[in-house]
């Protein structure tokens, strides 16, 4: 069997799979219980400054008949008090010496509040610490949370003071609401950060009841924005993540990351790992379906590098960092078409309507006579000399693999953009971008 | 057109003979799999798992093939039914598992039985194995009998280190489940692909050997340091009324074996056919002459449509398949022609006072003698219990109940070294296969237990790897 364990930053885990800093990891007894049905490792319920929670903390996005395809919520830091998560960190720690127990923290902006809660927590034995610099809701109107993670010199400031008493390792928690994630990396970077991890929540408003006009979240007839997690953010989640590990001074400076939002099954897990991440972290599915889902995360995640050959995590963490790349040099050479099976097609014609009022008017319905049947319907036939390549056929049509994108080759010089304008910048006109275009065999009706 | 997207043909007319004895239900795509996993709510504590005699983890197999883990959902199958492939499709869901399913209620129950086989099916495709054999704990159990129960012991013992032999009568192993269940329901070939899993856990079967017969159980005993019995039933009991000895009469279980073992175009089969009985056997027995070409079958039972033994959704698959039924109709003789079955002779009944089984006692009707023509006539009212090895067995102090062996809740008899399960200790709950699974589960921590001393919880947990 492949060998699962991480080293993160010297943190050392059994399995890249810890419950995010969130509910599940609100208490010693659900953390010990989670260790016991396999998880690697745990990021606490965010301790510090004192709060008091509201009822009605979560709104979800339920979408035809499955429920919480994403969940917000106005949830705030741990509201239990510090000395009895500091006790049970202990305990946890004491029980499983061999699991990764880090202690999410975030206090207000001043230099002594952070140094005395890291130097109280580091005597539990803690394994290290993750700077909740991300909240979005509640602490952040407090100064705390993502107004710290939206200021790139805040977060580089706290994450100084914290390196100054911290002995343990120290994970800088990033926040998604900012424009562009790669400054507060580079802050926390520059502060002294012993690794990264992200996303926390994003904001969002989940919808409205149309007989009470009431927000849902609904609290007691208000509501606000929250932050959103769950299945639906995974692709914003990737993106930030490989916008993160593939910043230069990030990958140079070999800072780990831990990726989480949206990850819910090992074939998730894989994915963040292969752009950049080191261990995953797990909240919204924890919460919908309980600590069990971790047997199949490991397992799989083992059943598929036995398949692929790889012993350890570390053969395949950022194995697709080098394909993350930018449309200025994405090959404009490159040419696919649609190509439908007709023995897949069902004679659904999603593919046909999708074609015909949102793409490029390409696919006809033709009769074929393929089948035996008196009354043979029509059939879709792309006309593949007009046909962009636009892949939206196939990724409407409802059955697996029965349309492809399949590379074809007319010639088309190989060129990216940024070279394209390099070398020849009067295409910026429309003019002289048609006349290339011609040269190029690149013709749009 | 994509094949799992083509309305499935139920003309038995427009199908040639093969295709009627493929298996009733198709295989699941991957993408029927995937949308009726994904249909799972995932319960905590689920119902279903607890009404798997087996313990299956039902929940956890079913969320692993919705995230494409499908070789994991194997092996969680696996791990606590080693049949878990004729499982699949032999198992009463409808009274097991899938009848538990919250789904009941409000939607449909998830189709678990089919989800099973997709990925038992998968596993065994792909030849994936998931079990070794323990280190050698240096001693020796012998199986009487290849069916599911002495199968699923014989495995499990494997896995805990123990030296196994397993005696099957007949040529190939797998009990009833390569001889008795009806091949449009489970093909040979899935029976006989456990049967080889088996034995590359290092289980020895020797085939053609019957105990009793070829080895006695002294020397079994004497060489080996626990036997498992696991022998199953007999045939169909005699029904005791005159011709039964005509041509055209059989024994139900006997046809049912023809059709798995011999060429379909071979088998003779009558144009009107009778059936006496109205459990499972006699169900199978019905639809698999309908399938053969029958014109005309029907069902003879003493009693009425509420007291039949055969489950409901099996009546109804009779009825689709075109079976007819005569109820409160008890057969008093079987009359032929130069040797030849040509009808039989019937009464009709009627229900009176509750009897034993608290089912009311059916009654001859006075005066009501009729004749239904048939040119074959079906015997389908059970199994003989299998009195031969038990009188072998009494010397050593085996006790019996209602003609079965007797044992405890850990399938110990009353001798120390002799073990029981299956069919031939049910004298209580039905006889299914999943229940003989079990019997073999439990006999085998039970040895694990008494030989090498592992506490039973953890020889079904060291099992389960
Ligand atoms: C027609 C029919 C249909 C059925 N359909 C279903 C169904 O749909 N679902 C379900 O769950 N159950 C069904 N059953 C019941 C199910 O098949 C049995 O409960 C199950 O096979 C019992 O397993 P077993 O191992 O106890 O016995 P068996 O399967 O009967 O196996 C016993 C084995 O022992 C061998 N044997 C007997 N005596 C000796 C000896 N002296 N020496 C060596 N070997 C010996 C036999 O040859 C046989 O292989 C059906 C039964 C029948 C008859
Ligand atoms: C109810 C709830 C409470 C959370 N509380 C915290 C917290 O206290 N500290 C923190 O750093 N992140 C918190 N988060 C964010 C999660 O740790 C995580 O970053 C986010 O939910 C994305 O992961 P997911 O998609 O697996 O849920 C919380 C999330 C949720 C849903
Ligand atoms: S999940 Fe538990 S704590 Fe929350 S509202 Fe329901 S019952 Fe109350
Ligand atoms: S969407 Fe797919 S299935 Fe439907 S008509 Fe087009 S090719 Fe056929
Ligand atoms: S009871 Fe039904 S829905 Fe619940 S786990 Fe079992 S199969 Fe799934």
């Amino acid at each position: 069997m492949p060998d699962l364990s991480i080293d993160f930053c010297g943190i050392k885990s059994p399995n890249p799979f810890w419950l995010a800093s969130a509910p599940p990891a609100n208490s010693g007894y659900q953390v010990q219980k989670a260790f016991e049905q396999g998880w690697g490792g745990a990021v606490w319920k965010t301790i510090g400054a004192p709060v008091l929670n509201v009822c009605n903390r979560y709104g979800t996005m339920d979408y035809k008949g499955s429920k919480i395809i994403g969940l917000n919520n106005v949830e705030l830091i741990s509201d239990r008090p510090i000395e009895l998560n500091l006790k049970e960190m202990a305990e946890a720690k004491r029980n499983f010496p061999h699991h990764a127990i880090v202690a999410s923290i975030m206090v207000e902006s001043k230099k002594e509040a952070w140094q005395e809660i890291v130097k109280r927590t580091e005597q539990t034995g803690i394994d290290g610490f993750e700077l909740n610099f991300g909240c979005p809701h509640g602490m952040s109107e407090r100064g705390m949370g993502s107004a710290m993670g939206q200021v790139p010199e805040y977060t580089r400031m706290v994450t100084e003071w914290v390196m100054e008493v911290a002995t343990k390792p120290v994970i800088v928690k990033l926040t998604p609401n900012v424009t562009d994630i790669v400054l507060p990396a580079r802050a926390a970077l520059l502060g002294g950060a012993s690794g990264l991890s992200l996303i926390n929540t994003i904001n969002s408003v989940m919808g409205v009841d149309l007989d009470t006009f009431e927000l849902q979240p609904n609290v007691g007839g208000k509501g606000g924005h929250g932050g959103y997690a769950g299945p639906a953010v995974k692709p914003i989640a990737l993106h930030l993540l490989s916008a993160v590990a593939a910043d230069p001074d990030i990958l140079n400076s070999r800072l780990p990351i831990s990726g989480m939002g949206g990850v819910e099954t090992w074939r998730d897990a894989v994915e963040f790992m292969l752009l950049g991440a080191t261990s995953v972290q797990v909240c919204t599915a924890v919460m919908h379906w309980g600590f069990r889902i971790v047997e199949d995360m490991i397992e799989g995640m083992s059943n598929w590098m036995e398949e692929k050959g790889f012993e350890t995590c570390n053969d395949f963490i950022g194995k697709s960092l080098p394909r993350v790349s930018n449309f200025g040099d994405f090959d404009l050479g490159f040419q696919s078409v649609a190509r439908i099976n007709h023995d897949k097609c069902i004679q659904c014609n999603l593919c046909y309507i999708a074609c015909n009022d949102a793409a490029h008017q390409c696919i006809d319905l033709k009769s074929l006579q393929i089948t035996d049947e008196a009354k043979e319907r029509l059939w879709p036939v792309v006309r593949e000399e007009d046909c962009v390549g636009c892949d939206l056929c196939s990724r409407v049509c409802p059955v697996d693999d029965c349309i492809t994108m399949v590379e074809i080759d007319t010639g088309r010089p190989h060129i990216t953009w940024n070279e394209l304008v390099k070398s020849k910048p009067e295409v910026l006109e429309w003019e002289e971008m048609e006349a290339y275009r011609e040269t190029a065999n690149i013709h749009i009706h | 057109m994509a094949e799992h997207y083509k309305p499935t043909k139920y003309k038995a007319w427009e199908l040639t003979l093969e295709e009627r004895f493929q298996e009733v239900y198709p295989p699941f795509s991957q993408r029927d799999a995937v949308l009726e996993a994904n249909r799972c709510l995932y319960c905590h504590d689920a119902p279903c798992m607890v009404a798997c005699p087996t313990g299956i983890d039902i929940p956890t197999f079913i969320r692993k093939i919705a995230t494409g883990n499908v070789k994991g959902s194997a092996k969680t199958i696996l791990e606590s039914n080693l049949m878990g492939a004729t499982c699949a499709r032999v198992c009463p869901v409808q009274v097991l598992c899938e009848g538990d399913c919250v789904l009941h209620a409000d939607e449909k129950p998830i189709a678990i039985g089919r989800l099973q086989r997709y990925a038992t099916d998968y596993a065994n495709e792909k030849g994936i194995r998931f079990f070794k054999a323990g280190q050698p704990n240096g001693k020796k159990v012998a199986v009487v009998g290849g069916g599911p129960a002495g199968l699923s012991c014989g495995g499990e013992l494997a896995k805990l280190g123990f030296a196994v032999t397993i005696y099957e009568k007949k040529v190939w192993a797998g009990g009833l489940s390569t001889y008795g269940i009806v091949v449009f329901r489970e093909p040979v070939e899935v029976s006989l692909a456990e049967v080889k899993m088996i034995e590359e856990l290092g289980v020895t079967i020797r085939n053609g050997i019957e105990i009793g017969k070829d080895l006695t159980f002294e020397e079994l005993l004497a060489e080996n340091d626990a036997i498992f019995v696991s022998i199953g039933l007999g045939n169909v009991p005699e029904m005791e009324i005159p011709g039964e000895d005509l041509d055209g009469v059989h024994d139900g279980l006997d046809f049912v074996e023809e059709t798995k073992t011999e060429a379909l175009n071979t088998i003779k089969f009558g144009k009107r056919v009778c059936v006496v009985g109205a459990g499972n056997t006699a169900i199978d027995c019905a639809t698999i002459a309908r399938r053969l070409g029958a014109e005309r079958v029907t069902m003879i039972y003493r009693r009425s449509e509420a007291e039949m033994p055969a489950y409901h959704f099996e009546y109804e698959f009779a009825l689709k398949e075109g079976v007819s039924f005569m109820f409160l109709t008890q057969p008093v003789e079987i009359l032929g022609k130069d040797g030849k079955v040509h009808g039989v002779k019937c009464v009709r009944m009627d229900l009176g006072q509750p009897d034993a089984s608290g089912r009311r006692r059916p009654v001859h009707v006075p005066d009501s003698e009729f004749v239904v023509p048939c040119d074959m006539l079906i015997k389908a009212i059970g199994q003989v219990k299998p009195e031969g090895v038990i009188s072998m067995l009494t010397p050593f102090g085996i006790e019996t109940e209602k003609g079965y062996i007797k044992v405890d809740e850990h399938n110990r008899t009353a001798h120390s070294k002799i073990f029981a399960g299956g069919d031939c200790i049910r004298s209580h709950g039905e006889a299914s296969t999943v229940m003989a699974v079990q019997d073999g589960k439990i006999a085998a921590a039970s040895m694990a237990e008494q030989l090498v001393g592992v506490a039973r919880p953890l020889a079904e947990a060291v099992s389960k790897r």
